[in-house]
C-alpha cells in the first residue's frame, strides 16, 4: 500500500535519504492528500531556511482547511519543488516521485532511521481507524 | 451576467456635474498627475440602474425569503430605522463637528442618541457603561481584549492566556490573538458546553480572561456559567462574553449578574440593523465598573444641566479606537429599534426566537441526527450524518434547500460537529413559515434516502449551478481587466 | 407587536407540540437566580411617535452652515441614483455571501468593486472593504509587519492625526512600535528624518497623499528609499483625487489605504464609512479581509465566490491574517454605484473641480492682506491658512454667519494654534465662497 523504501511519519509526511548523501526528500502520503480532498494552496519554505523535527515548515489548504506540514528531520531546506506549487494536481496523481516538497540536508542521520516504515505507519492509520 | 464593465460604451455618461463658475485653473503639474485615466465604467443611468437592480434580483435577502442563517440573527429589519438614517441632520452631519469650538452644541440630538443608546445597552446587559465606537462585532472582541489587558497592566501583571472554548466563533481566538494573547482553546462536554475538568485545568495565574458565547454557538445555555465565572475571578481573570447571542436571553438574563465584566453586543444581530451583505455592522461594548477607565476616547457624557458632550481626558483610557463615535447611523438604526420594541417587545424577542428554534428542532428530529438533545435557545445544530451514509452531506442539504426558495442554514460551523447545520429562525417568523420550511427540511431527508443523487447535485433552479470554489482558490481571479 | 408575527393562539399550538404549556418553561435550563436582576427600559413606542421623535432629535445638530470642513471626510455631492439602489434590500437584507448561488448580486458587485478600486489605486488587487480608513491603516500595518517579520513603524505627521491617535493606541497593544516624524517645512514628509529613522527593523513608512494639509506629495522616492531597506510603504489617499493624482501604484506603493466616504456615502456623523484596502498580487495571502473572485459553475457558466478563505477568522482562529469578520459591503456597494454613474471621464471632471474651487478660494483668501499661506507645495481640494488670530475664535464667528469655516488645526498640532484648514468640494459655489471671502475679511 505505501512505498516500502519510505519512512514516515504520524502527520502523513514521508521521507526518503537520497542514495549515499546527508539529504533526505519530504512529501505527504496519499492518505493525507485524500483526507485533504481539493488542494488549493500549498506553502513551502525557501531554500536556505533552517528547520526543525516536529515543526512546521510549510502549510497545506483546501478550501476550508489548512493543515502544517512538519518536518520528519532537522536541518536546512536545499531545494523545493517549484513543478508542484504551480500544479498541485501532481499531489493527486504522483505524491511519492513529482509530488516530492523539500529536500533537507539534515544534521543527525538517527531522527530518519527512528520514522516509521511502510508497515507500521499502516498500522498506525489502521489502530486510528482512518480509511486508506 | 455581464460586468458592468462589458456595458461601457466610450462617451456615455451617468451623472452630469455643474459647469465651473469660478476662473480659476486646475493648477496640479503634470509630474503630479496619473498617466491614464483610471478603467471606471461609462455608462448611462439607466444602464447603471438596471445593471445594479438585476443584479440584486440574483440574491437572496429577509426581505426575500427566510434565511435561517445560525449564528447571524437574521430577523426582519423595520423601514422606519432606514427611513430615519437619511433625515437631515443626520446624513449629512460632519463628525469633526463636535470637536470645533462649541462643537457640541451643533451636535446635540446625534450626542443624544449616542448616550441613550449607551444607556439602554447598559440596562440590557447589566454592565456599568458603554462605548459605541467599536465598527463591528470583531471591532469589539479587540477592544475588549485590549482592555483586559490595560486592566492587568494597571495591576503590574502582564498575563498571557485567553481561555476560549472549542465551539467559539472564530473571531474570538483570531482577536485575542491581535491582541498580542495565547489562546488556549478548552474541549467541549458531552452536554455541549465548556467541559468544566478541562476549564479549571486550563485556568491559572496567567489566565487573562475567558471568552464565552452563552448561549453557545451550539445554542445551549451553560448552567454552569456561574462557577466559571467565579472560579475565573478567583484566579485573577475577567470574563469576556461575546454578546453573538444575546437575542436568546434579551429581558431574561444579564451578562452582567451571571459574572461577565465585559460584553460585546452585535448590534446587526440582535437590535435588527440589517447585514448589508456582510456590513456594515457594530459592536459596541460595556463594562463593569472597575474596567470604566479603561474604555476608548472620546466618550459621550451628560451634563448636569441636561446636555451632552464629547469628553476625552481619561488618562488610563487604550485611547482611540475608531476614528469617530462609532458606525452613527448603524447605532441610530439601533437606538430606534430599541425605542419601538420597549422593555416588553425585546422580552418577546427573546421568548419568541427561543419558541421558534424549539419548534422547527422537535419537527425535525425524527429526521435528522441531534447531537444534543436538549432545549435549545434561539438556535440549534443537527448533523447530517445520517444523510452522509447517502453520500449527502450537510452543503448538499444546504444547497437543494435553495431550490425551494430558503436561504441555507450556516453548516459546518461550530467545527466540533460532523456535518453541522446550524438554523437559527429568528422571532420574527410565523409558523406558516416555519411549517413550509419543516416540510421541505423533511422532504429533503427522504430524497437523500431514495434519490440522493438530487440532492448532490443541488441547486437546480436558480439559473446557475454549484461554483467551484477549488478553481477561484487555485487560479484567483480577482478584478476585470480590459 | 408588529415585528413578531405569531398571534397566541399559534404559539399555544407550538407549545403544545412541544408539550408546554407556557414559554416561561422554554427557560426552565436556568437556574432562577441566574435571571435578570433588572431590565428597566421604557415601554415601546409607535413608529409614528418613534419617527417625529427622531426628527425632533435631527433637529438639535445644525447641519445648514456652508461647510468648507474636510480633514478626510467631505461634502460631495451624492446622485440620487446611489441611494436608490443601495436601498433595494435585496442587498442590504442579505448576510455575508457564503451561500455563492443566492448571492451573485453581492458577489458580483464586490467583484467589480475590487476591479474599480484596483484601478483607481493603480494596485493589482484590492479587498472587499474594511470598516473605515482608520481601520484599514491600522490592518497595512499589521501586515507589513507580517510580511516583513519587522516592527518598527515611520508615520509621517501628515497622516490624519485621528488615524494616527488610532495607531498610537493600537501599537501600545499590539505587535508594533510607531515613531511620528514631523513634516518637513514645505508641508509634505520630511525626506532626511525618515532617511535616518528608517533601518533593517522598519516594517513600513506610512504616508498620505493628499496629506492631512493639503498638500499633494508624491512619495515615489520614499518607496524606492523604503524598499531599499526591505521595508514596504502604506499609503491612505482620498479617491476623489485619484479622478487626477499619480496613484499608489504609478508610485511604487504596497499597500494602499483609504476612506471611501467620498464616494457616494453621507457623512452620517463618522460612520458607517468604507476602508479600502489594495495591494501587490504576491502579498494577497497576507491581507486581511473578504475577497471575491471569479470562477465558473459545472455548466461553465461564469459566476463569483468568496474566495481565498483560509486566510480568515472562521477557518484560521487564531492564525488569520485578521480578526475582521463584518465588513462594509454596502458602502463598497455605494462606492461601486457612484463610480459608475460618475465613470471614466466624469471622475476627471470632478477631480478638476475640486481642484479649481480651491485655488480660487485660496487666491480669495489670500487677497486678505492679513492671511499667510502654510505651506507652498501644491493642493488638491484642502488647504492650510495662517490667520492672525487663533483659529478656534475664527470658526467660532463664521458659524454665527452660517459659515462652517474648516478646521482648526491647533487641535491636534501644537505649534498650529491660528492654522485652518478648508475644503472644498464640487458643491460650493462661487457665491458661497465669495461670502466666505468676505466674511474672513470682516472678521480679521
Amino acid at each position: 500500500m505505501f512505498p516500502d523504501e519510505l519512512k514516515y511519519t504520524k502527520t502523513h509526511e514521508w521521507a526518503k535519504m537520497e542514495e549515499n548523501t546527508d539529504v533526505v526528500i519530504v512529501g505527504i502520503t496519499d492518505h493525507a492528500v485524500k483526507q485533504l480532498g481539493d488542494i488549493a494552496f500549498l506553502e513551502l519554505p525557501e531554500a536556505g531556511n533552517k528547520i526543525k523535527k516536529d515543526s512546521p515548515f510549510g502549510a497545506i489548504e483546501s478550501i476550508k482547511a489548512v493543515f502544517d506540514l512538519t518536518s520528519p528531520v532537522t536541518g536546512e531546506v536545499i531545494e523545493t519543488n517549484q513543478q508542484i506549487t504551480d500544479n498541485l494536481e501532481l499531489l493527486n496523481t504522483d505524491p511519492y516521485e513529482q509530488g516530492w516538497m523539500i529536500k533537507i540536508k539534515i544534521e543527525n542521520k538517527n531522527e530518519f532511521e527512528s520514522l516509521m516504515n511502510a508497515s507500521v505507519y499502516e498500522g498506525f492509520l489502521n489502530e486510528k481507524g482512518e480509511e486508506h | 451576467m455581464r460586468l458592468i464593465f462589458e456595458k461601457s460604451i466610450s462617451g456615455k455618461r451617468g451623472v452630469r456635474f455643474p459647469e465651473r463658475d469660478v476662473p480659476s485653473a486646475c493648477n496640479i503639474p503634470d509630474g503630479l498627475k496619473r498617466k491614464n485615466y483610471a478603467e471606471l465604467p461609462e455608462v448611462s443611468e439607466l444602464d447603471t440602474v438596471r445593471h445594479f437592480t438585476q443584479l440584486s434580483q440574483h440574491n437572496m435577502g429577509v426581505d426575500t425569503n427566510f434565511y435561517p442563517l445560525g449564528s447571524c440573527t437574521m430577523k426582519y429589519n423595520p423601514k422606519i430605522c432606514e427611513e430615519a438614517v437619511l433625515y437631515k441632520g443626520l446624513a449629512d452631519l460632519h463628525p469633526l463637528i463636535p470637536q470645533l469650538p462649541d462643537g457640541n452644541k451643533l451636535t446635540q440630538g446625534a450626542l443624544q442618541v449616542l448616550y441613550e443608546t449607551s444607556q439602554f445597552l447598559s440596562e440590557i446587559t447589566g454592565m456599568a457603561e458603554f462605548t459605541m465606537q467599536p465598527l463591528a462585532g470583531a471591532h469589539g472582541e479587540l477592544t475588549g481584549t485590549m482592555m483586559i489587558a490595560a486592566y492587568h497592566a494597571s495591576r503590574g501583571q502582564k498575563r498571557k492566556k485567553v481561555i476560549i472554548p472549542d465551539s467559539a466563533h472564530g473571531t474570538n481566538p483570531a482577536s485575542a490573538a491581535i491582541a498580542g494573547y495565547e489562546v488556549v482553546s478548552v474541549p467541549s462536554n458531552a452536554e455541549g458546553v465548556i467541559d468544566l475538568d478541562e476549564f479549571k485545568k486550563a485556568l491559572d495565574k496567567e489566565t487573562a480572561a475567558v471568552m464565552l458565547t452563552c448561549p453557545n454557538t451550539l445554542g445551549l445555555f451553560n448552567t454552569q456559567i456561574k462557577k466559571i465565572a467565579d472560579k475565573t475571578h478567583e484566579a485573577g481573570g475577567l470574563m469576556y462574553y461575546d454578546g453573538a447571542n444575546l437575542n436568546a436571553i434579551l429581558g431574561k438574563i444579564r451578562p452582567g449578574d451571571i459574572g461577565f465584566d465585559i460584553v460585546h453586543v452585535n448590534l446587526h444581530k440582535t437590535f435588527g440593523t440589517p447585514h448589508g451583505g456582510g456590513g456594515p455592522g457594530a459592536g459596541p461594548v460595556g463594562v463593569k465598573k472597575n474596567l470604566v477607565e479603561f474604555l476608548p476616547i472620546s466618550r459621550v457624557v451628560k451634563k448636569t444641566d441636561g446636555t451632552y458632550a464629547l469628553e476625552y481626558n481619561y488618562p488610563s483610557s487604550i485611547g482611540y479606537i475608531a476614528p469617530f463615535y462609532g458606525n452613527f447611523g448603524v447605532i441610530l438604526k439601533a437606538y430606534i429599534y430599541i425605542l419601538l420594541l420597549g422593555q416588553k417587545g425585546l422580552t418577546r424577542v427573546a421568548e419568541n426566537s427561543v419558541l421558534n428554534a424549539n419548534y422547527i428542532m422537535k419537527k425535525l428530529e425524527p429526521y435528522y441526527h441531534l447531537p444534543y438533545m436538549r432545549t435549545c435557545m434561539h438556535e440549534f445544530v443537527i448533523s447530517a450524518v445520517k444523510q452522509k451514509k447517502n453520500g449527502v452531506r450537510a452543503v448538499d442539504i444546504a444547497k437543494r434547500l435553495m431550490d425551494f426558495g430558503f436561504h441555507a442554514p450556516t453548516v459546518y460551523f461550530p467545527l466540533i460537529v460532523e456535518e453541522a447545520i446550524m438554523i437559527e429562525p429568528t422571532e420574527t417568523e410565523s409558523k406558516q413559515t416555519l411549517d413550509k420550511f419543516i416540510d421541505i427540511m423533511i422532504k429533503i431527508a427522504k430524497e437523500a434516502d431514495e434519490n440522493p443523487k438530487i440532492t448532490k447535485t443541488a441547486p437546480h433552479n436558480l439559473g446557475i449551478s454549484r461554483l467551484d470554489e477549488v478553481k477561484a482558490a487555485r487560479e484567483p481571479k480577482l478584478r476585470w481587466t480590459k | 407587536m408588529p415585528y413578531i408575527s405569531n398571534t397566541d393562539e399559534e404559539r399555544a399550538k407550538m407549545l403544545a407540540e412541544l408539550g408546554l404549556n407556557s414559554i416561561e418553561k422554554l427557560f426552565k435550563d436556568i437556574p432562577p437566580e441566574l435571571m435578570s436582576s433588572s431590565f428597566n427600559l421604557p415601554k415601546g413606542k409607535s413608529e409614528l411617535e418613534v419617527r417625529r421623535f427622531i426628527k425632533e432629535l435631527a433637529s438639535k445638530n445644525i447641519t445648514d452652515l456652508i461647510c468648507f470642513l474636510g480633514g478626510g471626510f467631505y461634502d460631495h455631492f451624492v446622485p440620487a441614483a446611489v441611494g436608490a439602489i443601495t436601498s433595494r434590500s435585496e442587498f442590504y437584507t442579505a448576510y455575508t455571501p457564503y451561500q455563492a448561488e443566492v448571492s451573485q448580486g453581492t458577489l458580483q458587485s464586490i467583484y467589480e468593486y475590487q476591479s474599480v478600486i484596483s484601478s483607481l489605486t493603480g494596485m493589482d488587487v484590492t479587498n472587499a472593504s474594511l470598516y473605515d480608513g482608520g481601520t484599514a491603516i491600522c490592518e497595512a500595518i499589521m501586515m507589513a509587519v507580517r510580511i516583513t517579520r519587522k516592527k518598527k513603524i515611520i508615520v509621517d505627521e501628515a497622516v490624519n492625526p485621528i488615524y494616527r491617535k488610532m495607531l498610537h493606541s493600537y501599537a501600545a497593544n499590539l505587535n508594533f512600535e510607531s515613531i511620528d516624524v514631523p513634516v518637513g517645512k514645505d508641508g509634505r514628509a520630511d525626506r532626511k528624518t525618515i532617511e535616518s529613522e528608517l533601518d533593517n527593523n522598519t516594517a513600513c513608512i506610512v504616508l498620505q497623499n493628499p496629506n492631512f494639509f493639503g498638500c499633494i506629495d508624491d512619495v515615489s522616492d520614499l518607496a524606492d528609499l523604503a524598499h531599499t531597506s526591505g521595508s514596504l510603504i502604506i499609503l491612505s489617499t482620498y479617491p476623489v483625487s485619484l479622478g487626477i493624482l499619480k496613484s499608489p501604484g504609478e508610485m511604487n506603493v504596497d499597500i494602499a489605504t483609504g476612506e471611501g466616504q467620498s464616494l457616494g456615502l453621507g457623512l452620517c456623523f463618522g460612520g458607517p464609512y468604507l476602508g479600502l484596502m489594495a495591494t501587490r498580487s504576491k502579498y494577497i495571502r497576507q491581507m486581511p479581509g473578504r475577497i471575491v473572485g471569479e470562477t465558473a459553475d459545472k455548466n461553465g457558466k461564469r459566476g463569483f465566490v468568496l474566495t481565498l478563505q483560509t486566510r480568515e477568522q472562521h477557518i484560521r482562529r487564531e492564525k488569520a491574517t485578521s480578526n475582521i469578520c463584518s465588513n462594509e459591503a454596502l458602502c463598497a456597494l455605494s462606492a461601486l454605484v457612484y463610480l459608475t454613474l460618475v465613470g471614466k471621464h466624469g471622475l476627471r471632471e470632478l477631480a478638476e473641480l475640486c481642484n479649481v474651487k480651491a485655488c480660487y478660494a485660496r487666491k480669495r483668501f489670500l487677497e486678505i492682506p492679513e492671511i499667510k499661506q502654510k505651506f507652498d507645495s501644491p493642493i488638491f481640494n484642502e488647504f492650510t491658512l495662517e490667520l492672525p488670530a487663533n483659529a478656534e475664535d475664527v470658526i467660532s464667528k463664521l458659524v454665527h454667519k452660517g459659515i462652517m469655516a474648516g478646521f482648526p488645526l491647533g487641535r491636534y498640532y501644537k505649534n498650529m494654534k491660528n492654522c485652518i484648514l478648508v475644503a472644498l468640494s464640487e458643491k460650493r459655489t462661487k457665491k458661497e465662497i465669495d461670502f466666505f471671502a468676505e466674511s474672513l475679511g470682516e472678521i480679521l
